[in-house]
Order: structure tokens, then C-alpha cells, then sequence
């Protein structure tokens, strides 16, 4: 019973969201900073993670081709893992850290500090002028976020397979290019990078706003933002898979 | 009495049998009273008493399970919130806490509301801007973020803020809170000072009893989860030997605390 009430909660919550998106005037100036905040602030942790996946991949990669003799297609099975999961899975779990929990904390402080209502007296609706440019950047950010994970994946994998176990230049790129489909693999991507996005944007922005208003219930909101946000983009990315065989 | 109309032109704040738990804690039980109309109404009880709950009643921040509450001529029970914020731009709120936005300046917490609902020019927002702060007393403090001021100045910001748009109705949550002495009463007399310059309905929640019986015109007592009202005389001079200790034991405790001249220690 909770849970249903939960499910018609979010539901209002998300309705009210996707009026305010619509509702003029555009907040394009919290947009923006919100844009910068969960993407540009993010871009260290995203490259290096990418990196180093793309890097590790690259190593149990090569180390499992050559006991087949295949250590030339290093290029296809670092691509279309990290094209098809890692990529949008791994940047989401990896935003939902960084940034929904950073979301979370920062509507729930405002609730607890009365912020929200103070804007609510000031006949300022706060899911037009705070949580909507929130949600919106954080859908916005993650199919780029993604991409950047993608493409440092790569250049890790390059590095390891090219530069330290000796595979041809030319063969990691080819098999690469080979192997992925633009519709299949590379929008599938984007589709589960834009679906993740929703995911993380509504659950952050609900995690903060409904919060109980103390320190303890802005902790708990943050520690759940980060837990349903993780589990319920392993689950999507299943779905996803699972349906449209992305 | 059908929505839309106005309940009595003297009274732009009444409750009519209202009814609000939290769970199942009951505030107020079958609640009625009337805040009269350009007066300053305090709103007494202990803690915990629903003083808070009143206010936040009144702007509609919070339904009650049953009852009405006519604010401005509007039954604000269920409406929307589309509906309500009709309502609240005729009504200005001071919070306990400020609630001013900690990212914004002071300058722009006061500029913001006037550039979401009026046509003003950025000079003219600015000077009455400006006019406002140096109404509360604040100047040089533009450029400070909430977090940088004392709090009293916070609660004289959150004031200005609540009267900047000329309010019909100003509430005013537990103002003299974690204030010194001093703070008190610049504040009492900022609030009566508006009072009587701008004719605005104040309704202010408090357990103060000595600002109460200083400023306030009309006393809201919570008692038992309903409202005793009178003037602070009447409600001193209660035949209720509760209710007059409620309020002649802190006058009493206030009024023994004689200043203090600590003796200046000579070496």
C-alpha cells in the first residue's frame, strides 16, 4: 500500500515537473548553472573512470583474445562494452553519486531551512524556479557525460592494448568501426543515457523536495537518493536490454 | 457562507471550526477566531500549542482535515496551489529562520520577488530596494549573503522581503526568537512602526509575553487546542487563575530582572 502511494506521489511529482518545464517564463539562467554544476563539475571524475574501465578493459580483454588468437577484434569488445553498458550504466551510477546525492542535499537543505516555502508565500512556485532546471540539466547531462565516459574508455583501451600488449594500430580502430552499428549500438546508448537521465533527475529532485525538514531526514534523503538511484538504473538498464535489445 | 465572499471587512483573517492534526497529535480541535483587520494580533501558546501551525494555515502552506479559514475574503481550504498563490501575493511572511535564499545576496533575496511579479525597471527595483532596507534599519549589507549576517539582521532582511510588495497581511513567525534584549525590542518597534505607517493586518506568533503586552492590540491564546482572544489586558485580568499566571508569571519573571551594574573590579 506504501508503495503504491509512493508510485502516485512521484507520479504527481514528475506531472508537476513536466508542467513547470513548459510553464514560461524559461529559468534558462538556472538551467545553465545547474548544466555546469552536474556536468562540467563532473567531468574529472567521469574521464578518469572512463579511463581507467576503458584501461581495465583493455588488459582482461587482451589477456582472454589471446588465448584465442583473436587479440586483433581488442578494438570491437572494448567498444561495444562500453557503447552498449558500461558507458551509460557507469556514468549513471557515477552521477548519482556525485551529483543526485550533491541534488538531493541541496532541495532538502532548502526544505528544512523553510527556503522552498519562503518562496511558496513569495507566490514563486520553487518546482518552476529550483527542482524543474535541476531535472532538466541532469536529463541534459547524461547522454554527453556518457559519450565523454565512452570516448576516454576508448583511448584507455587503446593505450593498453596498442601502446603496452603490442596489438596493431590499425586493427584495434578497424575492428572497432567493424563492430559498431550507429543505430543499434551508438543510439541505443543515447537511449539508455537519456532514460538514466529521467531516472536520476526525478529521483533526486523527489528525494530532496518531499524530505522530512531536519538534518536527519536531508541524510536519510541523500542516502536513498544514491541507493534507488543505482538500483533503478541496473534495473532499467535490464529492461531496456531485455526490450529493445540495446 | 459561499467561497468568494468576504466573511466581515474588519476581519481579514478567520478561522471557522477548523480542525488539524499531525498523525495522530491533535493542534487544533473545532478552532475558530478572527484576527482583526489593521491591528497587530499575537498568537500565544506554549510549545508545540499550533502557534507555528497558524500561520502556516493561514498561507496555505499546510490543509487543515476540516473547517474553513477566510483569508482576504478567500476560503483557502483546498484550493490549488495555482489558486493559492492568488492568495499569498496578498499576504507577506516573516519565518522564523528568515528563509531567505542562502545563495542569493541580500540585494537580490529583495529584487527577486519584484522582478518575477512586476514590470519595474532595474533603477526602480533597486530604490525600492534600498528604501525597504533602510525602513528595517539595514544599510551597507547589499552584497552579504544570509549566512553573513547576525540574526537579527536575518529577521530584519526577512522582513523587508515579507513588506516589500506592500502586503495586506503580514505574518510573522516567532520574530523575537534567539534575539538579545536589545534585538527584541528594535524589532517590536520596527513591527509597530509598520504597523501604524502602513495599516497592515500583522498577526504575529510568539511566547514572548512582554513584547505581547507591549505591542499587540488583540491576543490569540491556545489553549487545549482552542483560541482564548481578548486584548493582553483581558486575557492578564483573566478570572482563570491558569490563564492569567500563563500571563503575569513571565511579565513577573521579565519584570524582577532589574539591570544589572556589575561592580567594575579595581586592581
Amino acid at each position: 500500500m506504501r508503495f503504491v502511494l509512493e508510485l502516485g506521489r512521484i507520479a504527481a511529482f514528475t506531472a508537476d515537473v513536466a508542467r513547470a518545464v513548459v510553464t514560461p517564463p524559461p529559468r534558462l539562467g538556472a538551467f545553465v548553472a545547474e548544466l555546469f554544476n552536474i556536468g562540467v563539475l563532473s567531468l574529472l571524475i567521469i574521464c578518469v573512470s572512463g579511463a581507467a574501465v576503458g584501461m581495465v578493459l583493455g588488459l582482461q580483454g587482451y589477456n582472454t583474445l589471446v588465448r584465442f588468437g583473436a587479440e586483433e577484434s581488442l578494438g570491437a569488445v572494448v567498444g561495444l562494452s562500453l557503447i552498449r553498458e558500461l558507458g551509460p550504466v557507469l556514468t549513471a551510477l557515477l552521477t548519482t553519486g556525485r551529483a543526485g546525492s550533491a541534488t538531493t542535499a541541496e532541495i532538502g537543505t532548502m526544505v528544512a531551512t523553510e527556503q522552498l516555502d519562503g518562496l511558496r508565500m513569495l507566490a514563486i512556485d520553487p518546482v518552476h524556479l529550483v527542482v524543474a532546471p535541476k531535472a532538466l540539466a541532469m536529463i541534459a547531462a547524461m547522454p554527453l557525460l556518457s559519450a565523454l565516459f565512452i570516448v576516454c574508455g576508448l583511448a584507455g583501451g587503446y593505450v593498453v592494448g596498442v601502446a603496452l600488449m603490442g596489438v596493431d594500430a590499425g586493427n584495434y580502430v578497424s575492428s572497432l568501426q567493424n563492430a559498431v552499428d550507429f543505430r543499434d549500438d551508438v543510439l541505443g546508448s543515447v537511449l539508455k543515457a537519456c532514460v538514466f537521465g529521467v531516472l536520476v533527475g526525478l529521483i533526486s529532485t523527489f528525494r530532496g523536495y518531499t524530505c522530512q525538514p531536519t538534518s536527519a531526514g536531508v541524510a536519510a534523503a541523500t542516502t536513498s537518493t544514491v541507493v534507488v538511484g543505482s538500483v533503478s538504473v541496473l534495473l532499467f538498464d535490464y529492461i531496456i536490454t531485455a526490450l529493445w535489445g540495446v | 457562507m459561499s467561497r468568494g465572499a468576504v466573511p466581515l471587512q474588519e476581519t481579514p483573517v478567520a478561522f471557522e471550526r477548523v480542525t488539524m492534526h499531525f498523525g495522530t497529535r491533535p493542534v487544533l480541535v473545532d478552532f475558530s477566531c478572527e484576527f482583526p483587520g489593521n491591528r497587530i494580533s499575537v498568537v500565544l501558546g506554549g510549545s508545540g500549542a499550533g502557534k507555528t501551525t497558524i500561520l502556516r494555515l493561514i498561507g496555505g502552506l499546510i490543509q487543515p482535515q476540516h473547517g474553513r479559514i477566510w483569508v482576504a475574503g478567500t476560503n483557502v481550504v483546498g484550493l490549488s496551489e495555482r489558486q493559492l498563490y492568488e492568495v499569498r501575493r496578498k499576504l507577506g511572511m516573516m519565518f522564523q529562520g528568515g528563509a531567505l535564499l542562502n545563495s542569493l545576496t541580500v540585494y537580490e533575496n529583495l529584487a527577486f520577488p519584484l522582478r518575477e511579479h512586476t514590470r519595474l525597471s532595474e533603477r526602480e527595483i533597486a530604490d525600492r530596494v534600498h528604501a525597504t532596507l533602510a525602513a528595517v534599519g539595514l544599510r551597507g549589507v547589499d552584497h552579504l549573503l544570509p549566512g553573513e549576517l547576525s540574526g537579527g539582521m536575518v529577521k530584519r532582511a526577512a522582513l523587508a522581503r515579507a513588506i516589500l510588495r506592500d502586503p495586506q497581511i503580514l505574518l510573522c513567525d516567532e520574530p523575537f526568537s534567539g534575539l538579545d534584549p536589545i534585538s527584541v525590542k528594535r524589532i517590536e518597534a520596527l513591527l509597530r512602526r509598520i504597523n501604524q505607517e502602513r495599516g497592515i493586518t500583522m498577526i504575529v506568533s510568539s511566547h514572548h509575553i512582554p513584547s505581547t503586552m507591549r505591542m499587540a492590540h488583540h491576543v490569540v491564546l491556545l489553549w487545549d487546542h482552542k483560541a482564548i482572544q481578548g486584548t493582553p489586558q483581558e486575557l492578564a485580568a483573566s478570572p482563570d487563575p491558569q490563564i492569567a499566571d500563563f500571563f503575569n508569571e513571565e511579565v513577573h519573571e521579565e519584570g524582577v530582572r532589574e539591570p544589572q551594574h556589575t561592580p567594575v573590579q579595581r586592581w
